[in-house]
């Protein structure tokens, strides 16, 4: 296993770079919170997306994608992060790609993974019932009644819950509130009867909803892998899932890095250029390492992802513990380096902040994977 | 059967049938291990250490990648990857330990003149010579550039005399590679010169410093005027310290290794400790708050241990990189140091007689030992200083 970016993977991460740069600077974000858009990301740049081919990187060849595999797709999320730029393509392109193909049957695939790989079906994954995560604490039921299913409960913080048109849903199917058996997966229509999503306003400025299943009724032809066997499954799905927030984290550091060090090189104070202090040299310098350890740890989750080693899990909730222990530092010394501007909403480091805040949250904070990482290595 | 299968097969061979029973895998513990530095007055407690020593170095492979001209195993990368893991397979012990090896061959191989190589690297591989490092001073520590031991040119030879302090082992090395001022101090950096001493030569003496850890691995070193033959400069005279900082790379490199390697492959493991002392329930330590302070601290060690992975991968970068392993490498050790002293309680500090066990004591001392880690070899602090100046470009004052 290298821990290198192959040509490809390069490439790839190049044209990202371009893109983001060019078509989605920080000022397109700004002006979808400004403008208080009702899905916070922009169709017509979705479908640019598309026609690179971004949301079919981890969908095979047979359906539409190209196999790229979930570097692919984290050298992508990684690039966009950089400038903030919203898109459906963590939640259909990593999430939505990777369960529907891992568990779907034929049918599923065939009827959804075409359309996902060219952005015109956009999907959500939900997990959470409380403002912590924890899918094993899952209680919406689903209910079997002869042939179909009937989900009742409410579902907390949907990535892009308003705007996505297909949902994979955890659902309790016995047991009780903290067991890890009992669940079952589900893919649900969004415009299903009984459904009601409610707009989440969080501090990004991105999609989130509160979604509400009232006695939904669905056929068990829309049950995602085996029945009963959703607790392992919707583990694997959300280390997958971890594995491409961190890189996005790893992006926004990076940014955030970025610009915090460029305004040390310009900004003077009692006659002398504040970079040149040594109380904040040593602060970049350490943010330096910090992001350094971030790369490693993030590169090393993908391979193992792609190479489908049996250390996923551990290496998925080191990435996010490392990837979010990183952001939540340079989050804050980018603001406290900046000075008063590093405060207005005039600037864009905030944003970076905000994100950082919400980001670290998503499918668990550093703290849910230092213990679960302790759990995996047997202390 | 290609050439590498070729080679792993002889090289199993010659393991087994050279590598003693006592220094691999299924040793007796009852006997006593020797730590092998080598050298002119080398002593051993176990007799298979020198025999092993003498193997390994005769193969060359004590330095398995250094051409076999100057007594080195000649092996290509491929080849020692193969020699580690067989070596490993059987748990071979490493046969020498050696700032020859670590430090001085590589700027040899880089700086040294034909003659020089081949009278000193073949003697470093086979550990017949030790060899110590002068370059901290009483009055340049950081301010490494700044030393004033002098060597005044008197003809066929350097007139040596000053002091060096921290050189490690001194009072049991052979030769010893230092920096000396050849030229005039300012600009501080342009007068040095890199020159190796036999420490057999009349009026160099050493004296051990006792460690707040109650041992000595250091010295101070006296020379008074010393006679230095010419043909021992390395590299040209006052382009000194351009050796120094490239050997101060092999050093944090080796330095950041060891903190790493010191935790991963010791006995001394800060989660059995943590069970050990605060109690074991479901295979989990049993305080909490100890657990969650070792689960960070591990995940910390293991993303760092995935940094080394990768520089490697990339072909080994600048000196910036190894400015991060030295301030990495050392911070942790110290940190996972401190985390078992605190996690086995008043045993963690227990500091002699016979009350305590032996582990115990040992590792009080070690704790002690780490606190040198970030001084010695560069400061932390130096380190970031570097980190800042040359890769993140931020001004000077």
């Amino acid at each position: 296993m290298k821990l290198i970016l192959t040509e490809e993977e390069q490439f790839l991460k190049d044209t990202a770079k371009n893109f983001a740069e060019e078509r989605s600077p920080i000022t397109h974000f700004r002006a979808l919170r400004d403008n208080s858009d009702p899905i916070l990301w922009d169709k017509d740049m979705w479908s640019e997306m598309s026609k690179l081919g971004w949301p079919g990187i981890m969908i095979p060849e047979e359906y539409g994608g190209s196999n790229f595999g979930l570097s692919g797709i984290c050298v992508v999320l990684q690039e966009c992060a950089k400038t903030l730029t919203p898109s459906p393509l963590f939640a259909s392109g990593v999430l939505g790609a990777y369960a529907i193909n891992k568990y779907g049957t034929n049918e599923q695939k065939e009827k959804y993974l075409p359309l996902i790989a060219s952005g015109e079906l956009t999907t959500s994954i939900a997990v959470d019932e409380s403002s912590h995560h924890n899918p094993y604490d899952s209680e919406l039921i689903a209910k079997k009644n002869s042939d179909e299913y009937v989900l009742s409960g409410k579902k907390t913080f949907v990535i892009d819950g308003t705007s996505s048109d297909l949902l994979i849903v955890l659902a309790r199917t016995s047991g009780e509130k903290g067991d890890s058996t009992g669940l079952t997966v589900f893919v649900v229509d969004s415009n299903a009867d009984g459904i009601d999503r409610i707009k989440l306003e969080m501090a990004d400025s991105r999609n989130y909803a509160n979604i509400i299943f009232d006695n939904v009724k669905i056929s068990s032809k829309n049950i995602l892998g085996d029945v009963e066997a959703g607790g392992e499954a919707i583990d694997d799905i959300l280390d997958i899932g971890r594995i491409a927030m961190s890189a996005e984290m790893l992006g926004n550091s990076e940014a955030a890095f970025d610009t915090t060090l460029d305004y040390l090189k310009q900004r003077k104070q009692f006659g002398a250029l504040i970079g040149s202090f040594q109380a904040l040299q040593h602060r970049a310098a350490e943010m330096f390492c910090e992001i350094e350890l971030t790369k490693s740890s993030v590169i090393a989750a993908m391979r193992a992802a792609d190479e489908r080693s049996n250390d996923v899990q551990r290496l998925s909730s080191l990435a996010k513990t490392v990837a979010g222990e990183t952001l939540h530092l340079v989050s804050n010394e980018a603001i406290q380096m900046h000075g008063g501007i590093g405060v207005t909403d005039e600037y864009d480091i905030g944003f970076f902040l905000k994100r950082a805040r919400v980001a670290e949250q998503i499918f668990g904070s550093a703290k849910f994977h230092t213990e679960r990482y302790a759990n995996l290595s047997g202390f | 059967m290609t050439n590498l299968e070729k080679f792993r097969e002889d090289t199993k061979k010659w393991l087994d049938e050279n590598c003693p029973p006592s220094m691999r895998n299924g040793a007796d513990p009852k006997l006593p291990v020797d730590e092998v530095w080598g050298g002119r007055n080398a002593k051993y407690k176990n007799p298979e250490s020198k025999i092993w020593l003498d193997k390994m170095g005769e193969k060359g492979w004590t330095m398995p990648t250094v051409s076999k001209e100057y007594g080195g195993g000649g092996l290509s990368k491929e080849e020692v990857k193969i020699l580690n893991e067989e070596m490993f397979f059987i748990g071979a012990k490493q046969p020498l330990l050696s700032f020859g090896i670590w430090m001085l061959a590589p700027v040899l191989l880089e700086y040294g003149t034909e003659e020089q190589k081949k009278l000193h690297i073949p003697k470093i591989i086979k550990g017949e010579i030790r060899w110590c490092q002068g370059y901290s001073e009483p009055g340049s520590g950081s301010d490494l550039a700044s030393l004033s031991t002098k060597a005044e040119d008197i003809g066929e030879k350097f007139l040596v005399n000053g002091q060096k302090v921290w050189t490690s082992y001194a009072d049991k090395a052979d030769w010893i590679f230092a920096l000396v001022r050849t030229g005039a101090k300012e600009p501080k950096h342009d007068g040095i010169s890199f020159l190796l001493i036999d420490m057999a030569s009349k009026g160099v003496s050493t004296k051990p410093i006792t460690l707040i850890s109650g041992k000595s691995p250091f010295c101070e070193t006296f020379f008074d005027n010393v006679e230095v033959p010419k043909e021992n400069l390395i590299g040209e005279l006052n382009a000194g310290w351009t050796i120094a900082k490239k050997l101060l790379q092999h050093e944090r490199a080796f330095i950041s290794n060891f903190g790493l390697a010191a935790g991963m492959g010791s006995k001394r493991d800060v989660v059995s400790i943590a069970k050990k002392h605060l109690g074991e329930e479901n295979g989990k330590i049993k305080n909490n708050f100890y657990r969650s302070e070792i689960s960070s601290h591990k995940i910390k060690e293991h993303a760092f241990g995935l940094t080394l992975k990768r520089a490697g991968d990339e072909g080994g970068k600048a000196s910036a990189t190894a400015s991060m392993f030295k301030l990495y490498g050392t911070e942790h050790n110290k940190k996972r140091h401190e985390l078992m002293v605190a996690a086995s309680g008043i045993n963690g500090v227990a500091w002699d007689g016979d009350e305590f066990e032996d582990d115990d004591k040992n590792l009080t001392r070690a704790w002690l030992r780490t606190k040198g880690n970030s001084i010695e070899g560069g400061t932390s602090e130096v380190q970031l200083n570097v980190i800042s100046k040359r890769v993140l470009g931020l001004p000077s004052q």
